[in-house]
């Protein structure tokens, strides 16, 4: 038993592959956290749906480069996300703003959730009041 | 009661169904660049016989730039449009060869045609980054006074050109 449970472990086991390359990496090792993490919220803009911390898009590559660069010039983590903002938009970031335009965006969830605990509430009260 | 999931499934429908219907491209982002001056570089030349550019080129009259590629195979498409361009509308159209080298350019313009006043390598694709490129074919609409007004991604076709181009040239002229 133990041994299926094993080996079901290593077969569905996934690793996700590394896209920033060894020599990418800054030698400085607090620099190049800040590079992962900012990295991790930037999108790659040829493959939508992924960080340019995971892809390996030539132009994701290039990306990375120029965060650690810049880190490495002296740019707060701040003014590496305006330095992008400013070339490629707000969709250059994973997580967008919270502001006017992106309220609807960032309440749905909420809104979602509290229609269906309505629904809910109004479909349970029907019942019991059958029973 | 019955009714809601056959509403909430219209809505669903219709939801998916409009942006499909219009026509638009989810790959195709929107320019934070439009409005804005030209960010500042300077390119050096690529082929023989051609200058290279700066922003400062792009303040005097209304320009196009287009970042292009000997090895983006879209690229191919548009040079008979953009040299057609290029006389029709008396217009100068300056080249970003993306992440080229002069060995594979040179032949290339040779054989799908060269619209160009003059070419800057972007080597390492910094200067497009400026630009908010994110893929090469990415063609540029400059005015007089060196405001990016307009980019278009893709290839500029003969039907591009007649949609978006010629009344937005006509309009800078003005």
């Amino acid at each position: 038993m133990k041994f299926w449970f094993l080996l079901f472990m290593l077969v569905t086991a996934s690793f996700s592959a590394l896209a920033v390359e060894p020599d990418e990496r800054l030698k400085d090792p607090v620099l190049e956290a800040r590079a992962r993490e900012i990295s991790k919220d930037l999108r790659c803009l040829v493959c939508q749906g992924q960080a340019i911390d995971d892809s390996n898009a030539d132009l994701a590559k290039d990306l990375r480069v120029l965060v650690r660069k810049r880190l490495t010039a002296g740019d707060t983590d701040e003014e590496v996300r305006q330095f992008l903002k400013d070339r490629y938009g707000d969709f250059i970031l994973l997580n967008p703003p919270v502001e006017k335009k992106t309220l609807l965006l960032w309440l749905t969830p909420a809104i979602v959730l509290g229609a269906g605990l309505i629904v809910a509430g109004v479909f349970v009260r029907k019942r019991s009041g059958q029973g | 009661m019955n009714k809601i999931p056959l509403i909430l499934f219209a809505v669903l429908v219709v939801f998916f169904v409009v942006p499909m219907l219009k026509g638009k491209d989810p790959a195709i982002l929107e320019s934070v660049m439009l409005g804005k001056q030209v960010p500042e570089f300077s390119l050096p030349a690529v082929v023989k016989g051609k200058k290279g550019f700066s922003s400062k080129d792009l303040r005097a009259t209304p320009a196009i730039v287009n970042v292009f590629s000997s090895w983006c195979m879209e690229c191919r498409l548009e040079q008979g449009t953009l040299e057609a361009i290029g006389q029709i509308e008396n217009i100068p159209i300056y080249g970003i060869d993306y992440k080229d080298t002069p060995e594979k350019l040179a032949p290339w313009l040779k054989e799908h045609g060269d619209p160009y006043t003059a070419i800057g390598t972007d080597t390492d694709g910094h200067v497009a980054i400026d630009w908010g490129v994110y893929g090469v074919p990415e063609t540029f609409v400059i005015d007089a006074k060196g405001i990016i007004r307009y980019k278009y991604v893709g290839a500029v076709t003969d039907e591009v050109y007649r949609a978006i181009f010629r009344p937005l040239l006509a309009e800078l002229r003005q």
